[in-house]
């Protein structure tokens, strides 16, 4: 009885932890996505797109809070979602 | 039509968001799932080696002077060593544990030229402000690395070579071509 006790206790744990580590890694992206929409918003004057006229290609290619969304969400869309299964699947083998 | 100096860093700094978050990811869930998918084993020594590649052009069509140009050599030497050698013990081509050696010598010798190539001191402008920021973040990422070298299952040297990495993109992304720093800018580099 305690034995069976110890080792629910023991996966409950095991679980806790593997959640947490799914939602840091789930939450990477749509951190970074947020630190760059906050940048945009509080320096709005890097965001050329709102004053096409001014500015030439590249300051309208390249705007840095933009960017930062953009590498928050590719890796949260390419990168994330194999990490997930593959972390699920690992957490699967190591439950006995 | 070359993009402006400022943009170029912006770029690079945007490749480091990248790095940093893969290494943050891998310290998460562990080198043994990162490693599961091979195309995943692969992705930040190739990042880390392409960035070394494209420095090259910065090299030639960016630089002023000769000392300049010589820090812009060794990081893209650098980084393109690293990424190399990174490449080369994920494919098990390198066996030698050693050669997991050239991340700290990368940022230790990136650090060193970011300090030996600015003559200027913090305050004197945003650029020199920036170098200064930026060399000694990479020293600092030369003795987390090489901590991770002597541990490699530590989570906290893990995730101190992404938040160094993501600080280098913070710095980069705070480049302009001219702009005070802290309000200061020196008429010699182009205050009034």
């Amino acid at each position: 009885m305690d034995a069976e006790l110890v080792q629910e206790r023991t996966e409950v744990r095991a679980r806790q932890r593997q959640s947490r580590r799914h939602t840091a890694v789930s939450a990477l992206g749509p951190l970074t996505a947020l630190a760059g929409l906050v940048w945009a918003l509080a320096q709005p004057y890097r965001i050329t797109l709102l004053d096409p006229d001014k500015h030439g290609f590249w300051y309208l290619v390249i705007q840095p809070p933009l960017l930062v969304i953009l590498v928050g969400a590719v890796f949260h869309f390419w990168v994330v979602p194999g990490l997930l299964a593959d972390l699920e699947r690992a957490e699967e083998e190591a439950v006995p | 039509m070359e993009p402006p100096p400022e943009v170029v860093h912006w770029m690079f700094g945007t490749g480091f968001v990248f790095l940093g978050l893969c290494l943050l990811a891998e310290t998460i869930v562990g080198r043994e799932v990162w490693r599961r998918r091979s195309w995943r084993r692969y992705l930040w020594p190739s990042v880390a080696f392409l960035m070394g590649v494209l420095m090259w052009p910065v090299m030639v069509f960016y630089t002023s002077s000769a000392i300049h140009m010589l820090a812009h050599g060794v990081w893209a030497q650098a980084m393109m060593l690293a990424g190399a050698a990174q490449l080369g013990l994920a494919r098990g081509k390198l066996k030698n544990i050693l050669w997991e050696l050239t991340v700290p010598l990368a940022f230790a010798v990136s650090g060193g030229a970011f300090l030996i190539h600015e003559q200027n001191p913090w305050l004197f402008s945003r650029a020199a402000f920036l170098h200064h920021a930026l060399g000694w973040t990479a020293l600092a990422g030369a003795f987390v690395t090489l901590g991770l070298f002597a541990r490699p299952r530590s989570q906290i040297f893990g995730a101190g070579f992404a938040l160094i990495l993501l600080t280098f993109s913070f710095l980069l992304f705070c480049d302009r071509n001219v702009a005070p720093i802290f309000g200061h800018l020196s008429p010699l580099a182009g205050g009034r």
